[in-house]
């Protein structure tokens, strides 16, 4: 559904040039749920809004839902739909007003952009708000209403950015159900950006990891966590056994970060459920009593530490070119 | 296009509706000049020689409603910076819709506002002072007004889109309109009569003081070559200028 080969965009304001994005290759296959992981000013927005014919690329090229990027923007608008950050609908228009107004834009009659939106209202919890005006409605009203008019014409593949910045937790995770449910049911291709952690972990079959304009990491969530640091485990022993125990952890394929202090061996380790049974009974068989066991799955937090030396909040903290950068993209 | 066109002028017309105070209160400065200063002009323009043919109401009504234009048009770009901000020109530009629709369908509602207001104050004048004007001549102003503020909104927007900033934005549009306003001759018409030399010769160099002569002979029932040839094709030309301008601007990557 997308594949693109060094798109790269360059943003030049007051004779300061900056790369937002540096020649990224991105490809989804189509039924796939894609995240594009990375701090605020990484790159993801811009790289979207290269993908969705806003921004020309400063170089490389994309196909885009069977069309060409570069030379048929038209044939790509028609085949996708784009939920932008901020949303997009006027405070003072009707819920039914903009809904109609965006199937008609995408060639629908009125009749069918009509019952079209009544399908999508009635999908997205939204019946009986046909006559509000959207500035009446509740923050995740508002993102459902951006989703049904980003799939008024029954795109193909869907861009989501940031598609829960700014919402209540039980609104995030009803919105997590509802694209979830556009995969599931109709078998919508989504590539949706994120800072959220636990956003791309929950949602994402795929993701790719993008810092100061450059595609750093990609996988599946389970994939990326274990390629990188392991699984952190820690074991209560006896203070005797301490050294015995070292030993024989030490002795495990890919363990490491070895500590061994106050009772506590902890270590780092691939895969740590399965590292785990073998090593217990290596524990048995030299005598050592294991008194107490624990082991936490690195977070794509660790990921994007391993990856990049920051760790993803820190990461948060603009620098004065990313801030400008921002504004523009934003405000764009 | 066309059909594109239409849809959002039907957004932004419907808008407008939901709102009809801003209409009125867009009216409000011209039917003050209309009432506070109209009759100030009656004795002036009788006992003072140099102004054009006319009476003072056919003289002042129709540039009223050029000035009228000239703010409303020119602050047009208001509404698009709010679009911009909540997202509207995004959703709009990533669908297939056509660029120039977007620009045409906004500009159209500005030109229908301004119409609608211009009715306003010439009933005003007519029924109230002693406007006296052929019904012929009211609809070329009106027209000419129109095609103004289409003008005026399409340069207003590309320069929104172009700053993007709401402080620099209308003080820009200030320091622009100002000097434009009192070289156009609205209040009074400065002719050889009664201006200096200089400042005739660079009033004839400002577009708008040929569009606001126009208008004036329009109310005046002056349909010659003369009086409507140079306003018209400076309007024309203007015209198709701006909504280029805009369009382009428009159809920008950024924008």
């Amino acid at each position: 559904m997308i594949k693109a080969r060094g798109l790269q965009r360059r943003f030049t304001s007051r004779g300061r040039t900056v790369d937002a994005v540096k020649g990224v290759d991105i490809d989804v296959d189509e039924g796939e749920l894609v995240g594009f992981l990375g701090p605020n000013g990484a790159g993801k927005t811009t790289t979207l809004r290269m993908l969705t014919t806003l921004l020309t690329p400063t170089a490389g090229e994309a196909q885009v839902a069977g069309c060409d990027l570069l030379s048929d923007p038209l044939g790509v608008r028609k085949r996708i739909g784009y939920v932008a950050q901020g949303g997009g609908t006027g405070p003072e228009c009707k819920v039914a007003e903009e809904i109609e107004l965006q199937g008609r834009l995408y060639g629908l009659s009125k009749a069918e952009a009509i019952a079209r939106g009544a399908e999508l209202t009635e999908q997205l919890d939204l019946s009986g708000l046909d006559q509000r005006m959207t500035k009446t409605l509740s923050g995740g009203q508002r993102r459902r209403l951006d989703i049904a008019l980003g799939l008024i014409h029954r795109p193909g593949l869907v861009f989501f950015d940031e598609p829960t910045t700014g919402l209540d937790p039980q609104s995030r995770a009803n919105l997590w159900e509802h694209i979830r449910t556009l995969r599931s049911d109709q078998g919508v291709t989504l590539f949706l950006t994120t800072h959220y952690l636990e956003e791309a972990d929950a949602l994402c079959d795929r993701i790719l990891v993008i810092d100061g304009g450059e595609i750093v990491a990609e996988g599946t969530p389970d994939a990326l966590k274990a390629r990188v640091s392991g699984d952190s485990v820690v074991l209560g022993v006896d203070e005797d056994d301490m050294g015995r125990a070292a030993e024989i952890v030490g002795d495990i394929e890919g363990a490491h970060d070895l500590t061994a202090a106050h009772g506590e061996v902890r270590f780092r380790v691939p895969r740590g459920d399965t590292a785990l049974p073998a090593l217990l009974r290596a524990f048995d068989a030299a005598g050592i009593t294991t008194q107490s066991m624990q082991v936490q799955r690195p977070t794509l937090d660790d990921v994007f530490l391993t990856l990049t030396g920051r760790s993803l909040r820190d990461a948060e903290t603009p620098q004065p070119a990313d801030t400008d950068k921002e504004a523009q993209t934003h405000a764009a | 296009m066309l059909r594109d066109t239409w849809l959002i002028f039907r957004r932004d017309a419907t808008l407008l509706l939901r709102n009809p105070a801003w209409l009125a209160i867009g009216v409000m400065q011209p039917v003050l000049y209309l009432v506070l200063f109209g009759p100030l002009m009656e004795r002036i323009v009788t006992n003072t020689p140099g102004f054009p043919p006319g009476s003072s109401w056919t003289i002042l009504t129709p540039a009223l409603i050029i000035q009228l234009a000239l703010f409303s048009a020119t602050t047009a770009g208001f509404g698009l910076l709010a679009d911009l901000r909540n997202g509207v020109v995004e959703r709009l530009r990533v669908t297939p819709a056509s660029r120039m629709a977007l620009l045409l369908g906004k500009v159209l509602t500005n030109g229908l506002t301004t119409v609608v207001q211009a009715l306003i104050i010439t009933g005003l004048a007519f029924l109230v002072f002693d406007l006296s004007a052929p019904f012929g001549g009211i609809l070329l102003t009106l027209l000419i007004v129109a095609m103004l503020s289409v003008t005026l909104a399409s340069a207003s927007y590309a320069v929104a889109l172009t700053l993007r900033n709401e402080q620099s934005f209308p003080a820009l549009v200030n320091a622009v309109m100002m000097p434009v306003l009192l070289l156009s001759g609205i209040l009074v018409p400065i002719t050889t009569g009664l201006a200096p030399q200089w400042l005739y010769t660079i009033s004839r160099i400002n577009p708008f003081t040929h569009i606001v002569d126009a208008g004036r002979a329009g109310f005046r029932g002056d349909f010659s070559v003369d009086a409507l040839l140079t306003g018209s094709v400076v309007l024309v030309v203007l015209m198709s200028l701006c909504v280029f301008w805009g369009a382009r601007t428009f159809r920008r990557e950024n924008a």
